[in-house]
């Protein structure tokens, strides 16, 4: 036990040192890191919690998504029947199917293959995992029932994701912070977290903005208190203008220009009234879209609607043939900035909510970190002072050793790039009584041996070995608790795991190498007479 | 120099005769920790509850709670709990969950920012949707199902199976009692605590893991001795390294408690009671113990005591 080669010697305390020199790049400031090469700037990252910020988990809306797929359904299968001229009563979305009655039970036969057509191959190449989109069934009387598969929804709802993170991106990388986090959690959640941000509120109203800007036609075929007593038309629907006071419009619900077919979006000012407005530009087709309806339309207002509220309403003085305009809705600098971004960063394919927040000022993550060094500290010295009381010479061994453990951490948490939280200190100043432990065993064991009547030499050294076995029983026991933490825990749950896990990994480490190798290399040395503890 | 020396050499303590006692009274002890639990409950935080939490600090110097009170309690938020924390300026503002859904909690979070104003600085804003919080509490609880799994599983291939019995009764009573701590002094019940139950978890499963090694190596090497001196043989012979190791835990823990701030407060308390209080008189008289009762060594030869048998 006590016998170390010379290449296993040096092995280890090369080891050791490599993983200690891993921790330098914290100590320097982020200029100076980012000059060194690339493989020498893994270091640290604090968490939310300690260096301010935002934590926010936003769930995708699957019920407006499952919603708007069956819509979809229902209109393509109306043009369906329509192109093949066949007759239908009733065609409904009921649940997670839309039904069609089909009038006249001769052509049911018909309509079956032709809505069959609807039914699209799902996942793979080529379809080869047998899933389809759609399931297509008749049932008695002529009823045709089409029902979206899970597998199609699951698939929808992904890709809804996806889209969602790549808008989010787009959206907070307009806030000019620093190292914003962005990323898919679960099946239909991303989690953002944007640091050293004292106020959310802001990047709150950009995440959850749909932001589906449209451009439609005022319906003036009666008003809209008209409407709101009676039924509005069946092509129209009364939306609400967005400002105070609320005022009714009644709104043709066809969409002359979506807001996809924006090129760009700027804040500016009304040369006239230097209120603040939006300029935007359209694409090649949208230009013409605009430019055909408004000069169909001079004299009429038209409605630009964002998120199913009415901005503004003008009436169209001349067509608008260069394919820009600009957006004015009594904005306050603010909002036209970030009706601008909106756009520009374009629609969310559906609506996100905010079901988690959590943030922290950045007054309270340096109050943290004072408070955890200030611990830590207090912690280290009394721990320190206590072994050398016990264990004399020995304990200064244990010390230099858990010193070097912790070195070791730090060099282990900095090479994953590993995120530093509050909680991750207290496993930190948890490892050292973990790795104190260690060398309590041993030392406890050679007094043992010690006194069972072995020469130093051999108490020493059966000391190692029998409590090195104890040594990581108890340590792979604490080792599992910390891996479940790491897999069930999130945010700062999951830091704390992972400083324990890592402080387990080096305190077996120092104990089973580093430890014996000093004790070792004194035995050799000195040869002891008698065991000072 | 003199070496500091807290427990003397060769301790010869009965520990096994307080099996009498100690049983009872953890069984006592356990019931009245689950009584606690159903009758006093748990305080959960928003994590588990759903809710809002906002930590603030008065810019003026000393907050006034009861201005705030009101300012607060006119919302119409239900009901809305605030309570000094640490420094005379800081408030730790808790608004349970509000009906009507995720969309709700944000809306009721505003306006506490609006009704409060720039007047303070916001130095913490928690919010928890109705969603997150079942999912989050689930998550707690399986994984401390997982990890007692775990753990029973790994000593089982590493011992017999009455060790791993007898190290997963000797945890479970000591969640028990820690919950059953928690729910006396009404601690905040949160993901921090699921973190301190399991390092709970960890910790007094390494001190049971330790004397039971030791069980195992003197189950070899006497053969002959009575159950319940071996056992207090590797008890006693553990005992330095217990204590020594109990004392740096406690340093280090009291450390995190006097310094530590208010935010990792309750989190340090548990520990303390679980590791130190609970931890150590578990693995000394309950894990150890209950192996008689297990039948642990039943089946080696009992020819009595041989002299040439002693430790």
């Amino acid at each position: 036990m006590l016998y170390f080669t010379r290449w296993k010697a040096a092995a280890v305390l090369l080891t050791a040192l490599i993983v200690c020199l891993c921790a330098v790049p914290n100590f320097f400031d982020a200029k100076t890191v980012e000059s060194w090469p690339k493989w020498a700037q893994r270091h640290l990252v604090l968490g939310l919690d300690l260096q301010g910020g935002s934590h926010i988990l936003l769930a995708v809306d699957t019920n407006a998504v499952r919603k708007e797929q069956l819509e979809a359904l229902r209109d393509d299968a109306r043009r369906v029947l329509r192109d093949a001229r066949i007759g239908y009563t009733g065609l409904v979305v009921r649940g997670n199917s839309v039904e069609v009655r089909i009038r006249d039970g001769a052509n049911a036969g018909q309509a079956l293959p032709k809505l069959r057509e609807l039914s699209q191959p799902l996942g793979g190449f080529a379809g080869t995992t047998g899933a389809r989109t759609i399931e297509v069934s008749q049932e008695a009387n002529n009823l045709i029932r089409l029902t979206v598969t899970e597998p199609a929804i699951a698939e929808r709802v992904r890709q809804a994701v996806d889209q969602s993170i790549q808008i989010i991106e787009r959206r907070v990388n307009e806030l000019g912070t620093v190292e914003p986090l962005i990323q898919r959690q679960g099946a239909d959640r991303v989690l953002v977290q944007v640091p050293g941000l004292q106020d959310p509120t802001r990047l709150k109203e950009l995440l959850g903005k749909t932001a589906k800007l449209d451009f439609r036609l005022v319906d003036l075929s009666m008003s809209p208190q008209q409407a709101q007593q009676t039924r509005p038309p069946a092509e129209s629907e009364i939306l609400m203008s967005s400002q105070a006071p609320k005022v009714p419009y009644l709104i043709e619900k066809r969409v002359v220009v979506s807001g996809a077919d924006l090129t760009d979006a700027q804040p500016g000012f009304d040369q006239r009234t230097s209120e603040p407005i939006v300029s935007f530009r359209f694409n090649s087709s949208g230009a013409r879209k605009f430019a055909q309806v408004t000069q169909e339309n001079v004299g009429k207002p038209f409605a630009i609607v964002l998120d199913n509220e009415v901005i503004s309403a003008p009436v169209i003085r001349e067509p608008i043939l260069g394919g820009s305009g600009q957006i004015s809705g009594g904005f306050t600098v603010q909002q036209a900035n970030d009706l601008a971004i909106l756009l520009r960063a374009g629609a969310l394919p559906a609506p996100l909510t905010i079901i988690e927040e959590r943030t922290v000022g950045p007054g309270l993550g340096q109050d943290s970190i004072e408070k955890g060094k200030l611990s830590s500290y207090v912690g280290a010295a009394m721990v320190i002072i206590f072994m050398f009381a016990t264990y004399g010479l020995f304990g200064l061994f244990a010390n230099i050793a858990v010193a070097i453990n912790v070195a070791m951490i730090f060099g282990v948490l900095s090479l994953l790039n590993a995120t530093l939280t509050l909680p991750g200190i207290a496993g930190i100043v948890l490892t050292v009584g973990i790795a104190v432990d260690s060398n309590v065993l041993i030392y406890e064991r050679i007094r043992e041996e010690v006194r069972a009547g072995r020469t130093p030499i051999n108490a020493i050294d059966a000391g190692f070995s029998r409590a090195l076995a104890t040594i990581l029983d108890s340590n792979i026991t604490t080792f599992i608790a910390a891996a479940v933490l790491f897999y069930i825990g999130t945010g700062p749950v999951r830091g704390f795991a992972v400083t324990l896990g890592i402080g387990i990994i080096t305190t077996v480490f120092t104990a089973f190498t580093l430890t014996r190798l000093i004790v070792a290399y004194w035995v050799r040395w000195w040869r002891p007479q008698h065991v000072p503890i | 120099m003199r070496l500091l020396r807290i427990v003397p050499d060769d301790t010869k303590f009965d520990f096994m005769r307080f099996r009498r006692i100690s049983f009872p009274i953890s069984a006592l002890l356990s019931i009245i920790a689950i009584g606690l639990y159903f009758f006093h409950g748990l305080n959960f935080g928003i994590d588990f509850r759903g809710g809002m939490l906002l930590e603030v600090q008065s810019k003026a110097g000393p907050a006034d709670l009861a201005k705030m009170r009101t300012t607060l309690g006119g919302l119409g938020l239900g009901e809305v709990q605030l309570q000094q924390f640490g420094a005379p300026t800081d408030v730790l503002i808790r608004i349970a969950e509000q009906p009507g859904g995720d969309a709700a909690q944000q809306a009721a979070v505003q306006k506490v920012r609006g009704a409060l104003g720039n007047e303070v600085d916001y130095r913490r804003v928690e919010v928890v949707g109705p969603r997150v919080s079942g999912e989050l509490l689930s998550y707690g609880v399986i994984g401390l199902i997982c990890a007692i799994l775990g753990i029973l599983i790994y000593l089982w291939f590493r011992f017999e199976w009455q060790f791993a019995l007898g190290a997963m009764v000797a945890n479970v009573h000591d969640l028990v009692l820690t919950i059953g701590f928690m729910s006396l002094l009404q601690i905040d019940f949160d993901l921090t605590s699921i973190a301190a139950l399991l390092t709970i978890l960890g910790y007094s499963l390494n001190d049971t893991v330790v004397i039971y090694d030791r069980i195992r190596e003197m189950l070899r090497r006497y053969k002959k001795m009575p159950m319940e001196d071996l056992l207090n043989a590797s008890v006693n012979s553990t005992l330095s390294r217990s204590v020594i190791t109990h004392v740096t835990v406690t340093l280090a823990l009291l450390a995190l408690l006097m310094f530590g701030g208010q935010a990792i407060h309750s989190f340090t308390a548990t520990m303390m009671f679980g590791v130190v209080l609970v931890g150590t008189y578990t693995s000394i008289f309950i894990a150890a113990p209950i192996l008689i009762y297990l039948g642990v060594g039943e089946n080696r030869d009992s020819g009595g005591a041989n002299k040439s048998d002693k430790p």
